[in-house]
């Protein structure tokens, strides 16, 4: 028998048994815990937060997102690693065998109900199936399924979950290559030329700030930058910071030529901002036919590559 | 959006998602998952991958959202099954597209197909169940 059909009937063995040992929720479903998955997520619908809303939408009260479903059950952080109870023997079949890589491959998640505030979830996980040994864009690995049953209280099933997960073999000898192949942006975001009159600007952008020239004679804002008052003609001025909020005054949708580094169809708005100059930036997480001239924008900064920001706009 | 007002073909508004280091974590800790390759970049690079990369959790969540955004409180999500293909590393983008695939009138369930894609290709697969009805338990 090979080291390999030998590690998959180890790990076969484990197959229709407890994958891990059952656990109670430490905390029941809380609205703290909501709200910190909601601000991660970016996620606004009220049913989750505001217990009106929530009523009107014929929920006894607020609700905990599905999607945190397994969240409740998961392990604390402890450094150093789980605690031999939070741990799956299975997987650490593999780890000792070398496999020492994890990723999931497969969510399935079913919902009986929604889980209010106050629920305690409950959850058992049992080992599904082992693979064959397969070769992978990540190297060689085996696909592991574990399948969860959730309940609360009572008893009462609230949900489950397939969950499969790789364990691979880290290609050390590749790691080099494979950071070089896969490297997101190869070609990187365009940059805008940073000059003595506009320097400001981007300094300020860097510090999430956007900043408005105005004059120091009369007072005038002007954008974008330049050296003089085109009103008096002072070449002194100080700055302003925007208010962020605006309303579209003329928008584009660039579809043609594509830039490497940019998304398309790439939204271009030109914003009116509150203080009456007008700044372009690009349309953030929204599609091009929800937008319409007048509506109401709010600034918003965007990390595009590391250390380098843009202003952006979404939907206020 | 209500549920009479459904019709396969129907696409969602797209959203994109930059996906930088901060959101990584701050999706990794509120979906309560330590794992260090979604955090710890020198970790994650010695388990052969060029970066730390977004939980599949947060993957799931980042879905939801996106669906109920365009679907509206009164949607009930009912059921999601989910694929992974690239990895979203930090500083890449994903933009997250969807299509209504189905329509059940008698039992009032819609099948939504969404897909999100980032510079390396495909990262997610998902098929989302969305119920509008009035039997769903009230809690």
């Amino acid at each position: 028998m090979s080291d390999a059909t030998d590690l998959v009937t180890r790990a076969r063995a484990f197959v229709g048994k407890p994958a891990a040992t059952p656990v109670a929720a430490r905390d029941p479903v809380n609205l703290p815990a909501i709200r910190r998955w909601c601000d991660a997520m970016g996620d606004r619908n009220p049913v989750y937060q505001d217990a009106a809303a929530a009523r009107a939408a014929g929920f006894d009260g607020i609700v905990a997102p599905p999607a945190m479903l397994d969240v409740w059950t998961m392990s604390p952080f402890r450094p150093g690693g789980r605690a031999s109870t939070e741990r799956m023997q299975v997987l650490e079949l593999f780890d000792a065998a070398g496999f020492t890589g994890v990723v999931a491959t497969n969510v399935e998640q079913d919902y009986d109900r929604y889980l209010h505030e106050g629920d305690r979830v409950h959850c058992t996980a049992i080992v599904e199936d082992v693979s064959e040994e397969k070769r992978t864009a990540l190297g060689v690995g085996h696909f592991v399924t574990l399948r969860y049953e959730f309940t609360d209280d009572a008893g009462d099933a609230v949900g489950r979950m397939l969950f499969r997960v790789l364990k691979f073999r880290p290609p050390l000898a590749q790691a080099a290559t494979a950071q070089a192949a896969a490297v997101p942006k190869s070609i990187p975001h365009p940059r805008p030329a940073v000059t003595h009159d506009n320097a400001f600007f981007w300094e300020g952008i860097k510090a999430r700030r956007l900043l408005v020239q105005c004059c120091a004679a009369c007072g005038r804002l002007r954008h974008p930058p330049g050296p003089m008052c085109p009103q008096c003609r002072s070449l002194e001025w100080r700055t302003v910071e925007a208010s962020g909020r605006g309303t579209i005054h003329s928008f584009v949708v660039m579809h043609q030529p594509r830039l490497p580094a940019l998304h398309y169809p790439l939204t271009i708005l030109l914003v009116e901002l509150a203080e009456g100059v007008r700044v372009v930036a690009n349309l953030l997480e929204a599609g091009a036919q929800q937008l319409q001239i007048g509506r109401a924008v709010a600034l918003d900064f965007v990390e595009v590559e590391p250390g380098y920001l843009l202003p952006a706009f979404r939907l206020a | 959006m209500t549920f009479d007002d459904l019709r396969p073909g129907i696409t969602l508004p797209e959203l994109l998602i930059p996906i930088s280091a901060s959101q990584i974590v701050a999706g990794a800790m509120a979906s309560h998952d330590f794992e260090d390759v979604h955090h710890d970049k020198a970790a994650a690079q010695s388990k052969g991958v060029p970066d730390i990369f977004m939980n599949i959790l947060t993957t799931n969540g980042l879905v939801q959202r996106f669906v109920t955004d365009w679907a509206g409180p009164a949607a009930r999500i009912r059921r999601i099954a989910i694929r992974l293909g690239a990895p979203n590393f930090a500083g890449d983008t994903m933009k997250l597209s969807g299509e209504v695939l189905q329509v059940d009138g008698a039992e009032r369930l819609a099948q939504i197909r969404v897909s999100g894609r980032n510079g390396l290709g495909e990262h997610v697969a998902a098929t989302v169940t969305l119920g509008w009805e009035s039997t769903w338990p009230r809690r």
